[in-house]
Order: C-alpha cells, then structure tokens, then sequence
C-alpha cells in the first residue's frame, strides 16, 4: 500500500470518526427535545410544581441563582485574571502558584463543592437551604472557570499593544482599561455566558446549598426580606437541574417522566440559546473591534 | 548646519545595561544631534534595540533589566528619580517594528494620548487628529474614512497611523525600531520620505538592518557590534571610509 492510499484513507476514517460524533450528539439531543416536546405547554412553564406541576418557580429560581452568581464571581474573576495576566510576573513562583490552584479548583468535582457549601455556608454560617448560599458556592465552582477564561483572552492580546499604549505616555491603568480591556472584551464576553451555560446546568452543588424544595413565590411581592418574595435571597430555591434530579429520584408518579422529561428540554433549550448568545457576541463584537 | 549640529537633544554616557547576569551594552557613549536622524546598525543582537529603548525607558517594562549610566535630556536624567515616565514616553516617542493600531478607529487612535491627557474639545482634536495625519503622510489616504477600524488598514497605512499617534502626543525626539521591516518597498520608500520631513521638527533616532536606508536617509549612524559602539560619524564618512576595519567589514557584508 503506497502513502498516497495510506493518507486517503486515513483522511476517511477522520472524517467519518467526526461524522459519528457529531451524529451521535445530535440524535440525542433530537430524541430529548422530541419525547419532552409534548410536556411543555404553556401550564407548565406559567404554574408552580405544587399546584400545577409547572417549572415556573424552578425556571426563575436558576436564571436568579445564575445572575447572583455572576455578579459575584465577575468582579473577583476579572481582577484575578487581570492580576496574573498583565500585573505579576508570569515566571515569578506566585504566578505559578496561583496557576495551580485555579487549575485544581477547576477540576474539583462539583458534589465536592456542594458538600463543602453545605459544611460552610449551611452549617457554619448558618446561612441555611438558601439562595445566598447556592450562589455562593457556585461561585466556588464558577470562579476557576471564568478566570481562566478571561485570562486566556487577555493573553490573546499581543504584548506590543501593551508597550506601544504605555510608549506613548499613558499610563498602566489608562492602557488596560481603554484598549486591553476593550480588545479582549469578545473573549471575555464569551467566556462569561459559556460559563453561564455550566453554571446553569450545574445540580450536584446546589442540592445541598440551595436545597431541593421550591416554595411557591408571589410575584407581585417585591419586598426581598419577605419568604414568599422571588427575591428573597435566605429563601431555599430548587433549580431546573435540581428538580430533574428531585423529580427522578422521587418519582412522583405517572406525572414523573414527563416532568422530568419536559423540564430537560428548557434547560438544553436555555443552555442552547447562551451558546447561541456567545457566538453571536464574538462574532459581533470581532467585527467591531475589526479583528 | 553648523549651528544646528552643536546643540545636541540627548546625550549619553558609560550606559551599560544587563539582562539578569548577561551584560548586553557596554560603556555606549552618545550623543544625538538636535533636527537629524541617526541611524543606530548592527548584526541581530549587538544592543541597537536595547540601547533604543533605553532612551524612554521602555527597558523597564521588561523586568530584570539594569540600566546604568547617564541619560541627558533636556537638562535632566532620563533615569533621574524625579522624571514623570509617562510625561518622558511623550516626548520621546517610539514606534515599534510590527504597526501596532489599537483596536478602535483612525481618529479615536490618532488622537488617543491627547484624550487621555484630558484633552476635550472635538475641535482641538479634530485639528491635532488632521496634524499630526499630515505630518505623517498619511491625511490624503484616510481622511474620508477617519472613523474606520485603523486594523483595517494595510501594514504600510498602519504604521503611518501609528506614526501619527506619537506625533500627536506632541514629542521632541522620535525612536523608530526598524519601523519598516515589516513593510513591501513601496511602503517602506513612503515611511522614508515621511522621515525626512519630519526631521524637520523632531530629532530622529532609527535602529535599522537596511543599510541602503541608513544610507539613504540618516545623518549620523552609529555601528554596534556585540554590545558596544564600535563607530560613531556622518553617514557619508562610515560609508566612504570607516575608521574601524569591522564596520568596514560589516559594510562589506562579510559578517552579520
């Protein structure tokens, strides 16, 4: 056999390896849409799980979960990364030191963090089943995530850009904010809501953080000191991922599956539409920043 | 002339600068004439670039850089504790090899250090913007699209733009690190001709691998080999007759 044959049909066998997994993701996901499509109407997304069996209250529970989250993780993950980034020396044993602990936390399986919640935020703090301290260990898992993330696009603006912003008499802060920042704004955006998608499909931290009981909110309360409020952040709140997981283990009867079934397909239909949100951002944005 | 080549802009003496342990400069001494442009040449690694951005202390953004010696400018040390370093880069600009635009349009590039110095007035920008375009020889190209991405320019536009910006942010001295390597001929001849107005106005300090364009557009060029300043003269002398029998050699393209 010559290289030529060689080479042809290494190239098929490629192909059709990629061809297979890309089958195979898109029958699945075809097949959760379609046996959930018949569950969702519009009842299911407009009740709570105790009158109705709707998702209503899990639906806000874990675009909530999912605001508090970032708006906690961003700051703490954007100053991090900008730290390791453009501030401390990268050879320097902290630089590598930090790195490795971003890493390790980045890999740590999740039921781990929800458990560590649980001691810490549950117990120790006393903050109880509640928003505040899902979101916060959330955060736990999301921080790692998000600052490499950010850190990978901030590399991806050439040191050059650094040097001639700081040649022409700016300074260190002017230079970061007004033309690093902004170049790698498309990466950082997308990294945020690829990590949203995570965040928001995340069960395992939150069942012992959050809880697993979703209270029926009133939304025409507004007061966030009120239990029944939807703002109230000391309140337990059970999220999509959490409620299949509950409903699973559970089973509460015939309506079970198609609970179950219905509530799958808005959470790949959410974490779907973040990814369509993140390509159209970097896109977008690429263009205009003219990249 | 005569008048013009006694008043010097920079002057500099027993600069030595070390990367961690190894030396890379070893007892430079110049000085640069005020209105020309020296040209500073020299094989890959003989300490042209690093004795360039030594001049607005753009070594110290490198980290584990010493630099010693005596840098006088307008009647201070460049080094001197007190020295404001942004207030310094502004007026010794640089340019760099690779045209650098930052990611947002023409103008808003052009006109950035003003901005950040706290410059307001649409007007004024507008005229240091047209300027400083002008001055750089680019105005007739971009004038009707001053609102366009400057990363959408060609390399040769860019690096004129980016020209631009450093005269903009109104300097006395101008450093160019090979500012057209990266540039096709027709682009480079641009830059050239750019440069020879400008010394006009501004003292020019170019580190250059084209030997015809020392030739063609400097006043003094200094040869580096290896560290150190090995000759220093007017053009036309280091080209006719050299001193030193390795700028000769180096001429001559036997090494380098």
């Amino acid at each position: 056999m010559n290289r030529y044959r060689v080479n042809q049909i290494m190239t098929g066998i490629l192909n059709g390896v990629t061809l297979l997994v890309v089958l195979f993701i898109a029958a699945f996901i075809l097949y959760l849409l379609a046996s959930g499509m018949t569950a969702i109407n519009w009842r299911f997304l407009t009740t709570s799980s105790e009158v109705g069996l709707g998702i209503r209250d899990q639906l806000f529970n874990s675009l909530y979960l999912l605001l508090l989250t970032q708006l906690i993780s961003l700051p703490i993950a954007l100053g991090a990364a900008m730290a390791l980034t453009l501030y401390v020396d990268k050879r320097s044993k902290f630089a590598s030191f930090a790195q490795g602990l971003i890493q390790i936390l980045s890999s740590l399986p999740s039921i781990i963090v929800g458990l560590f919640g649980f001691l810490i935020l549950v117990l120790k703090f006393n903050l109880g089943f509640s928003i505040i301290s899902g979101a916060l260990a959330l955060t736990f898992f999301n921080l790692p995530i998000l600052t490499q993330s950010i850190a990978v696009s901030l590399q991806g603006v050439p040191d050059e850009v650094m040097q001639s912003g700081l040649a022409l008499g700016i300074s260190k802060w002017h230079t970061i904010t007004k033309i690093i920042l902004p170049e790698a704004m498309p990466g950082i955006w997308s990294g945020i809501v690829i990590s949203a998608g995570r965040v928001f499909g995340e069960a395992a931290t939150l069942i012992y953080t959050a809880g697993q009981s979703a209270p029926t909110l009133d939304y025409t309360n507004w007061n966030p000191l009120n239990p029944a409020s939807p703002l109230n952040i000391f309140r337990p709140a059970e999220t999509l991922a959490v409620h299949i997981w509950k409903v699973n283990t559970e089973s509460l009867g015939q309506d079970a599956a198609t609970v179950s079934r219905g509530t799958i397909v808005i959470l790949i239909l959410v974490v779907l539409l973040f990814n369509l949100v993140a390509r159209y951002f970097s896109t977008t944005m690429r263009k205009k920043v003219g990249r | 002339m005569a008048n013009k080549q006694q008043q010097t802009e920079i002057t500099t003496r027993h600069v030595n600068v070390y990367y961690g342990a190894k030396q890379a400069l070893f007892d430079v001494n110049l000085a640069f004439p005020k209105y020309q442009l020296t040209a500073l040449i020299g094989p890959s690694g003989c300490g042209k670039s690093t004795f360039l951005r030594c001049l607005n202390r753009g070594n110290d953004l490198l980290g584990h850089t010493r630099v010693s010696g005596e840098f006088q400018f307008e009647g201070r040390d460049i080094y001197d504790q007190a020295v404001n370093v942004m207030q310094l880069r502004s007026q010794v600009g640089m340019v760099y090899q690779q045209p650098t635009p930052f990611p947002f349009s023409i103008f808003d590039n052009v006109s950035f250090s003003q901005r950040m110095s706290g410059e307001k007035n649409p007007h004024k920008l507008a005229a240091i913007v047209e300027k400083s375009l002008r001055q750089a020889a680019i105005w007739d190209e971009v004038k009707d699209n001053l609102q366009q991405s400057a990363l959408a320019l060609s390399g040769g536009q860019q690096q004129r733009v980016c020209l631009a910006s450093v005269l903009a942010a109104n300097p006395k001295v101008i450093l160019l690190d090979e500012p057209t390597s990266a540039l096709d001929p027709v682009a480079t001849a641009k830059v050239e001709e750019t440069l020879q107005q400008l010394k006009a106005n501004y003292t020019i300090i170019m580190v250059t691998h084209n030997m015809q364009q020392a030739s063609r557009i400097s006043d003094q060029v200094a040869f580096f080999l290896d560290g150190k300043l090995i000759e220093f003269n007017a053009t036309k002398k280091i080209f006719l007759h050299p001193q030193e029998q390795m700028t000769s050699d180096y001429l001559n393209g036997k090494f380098g």
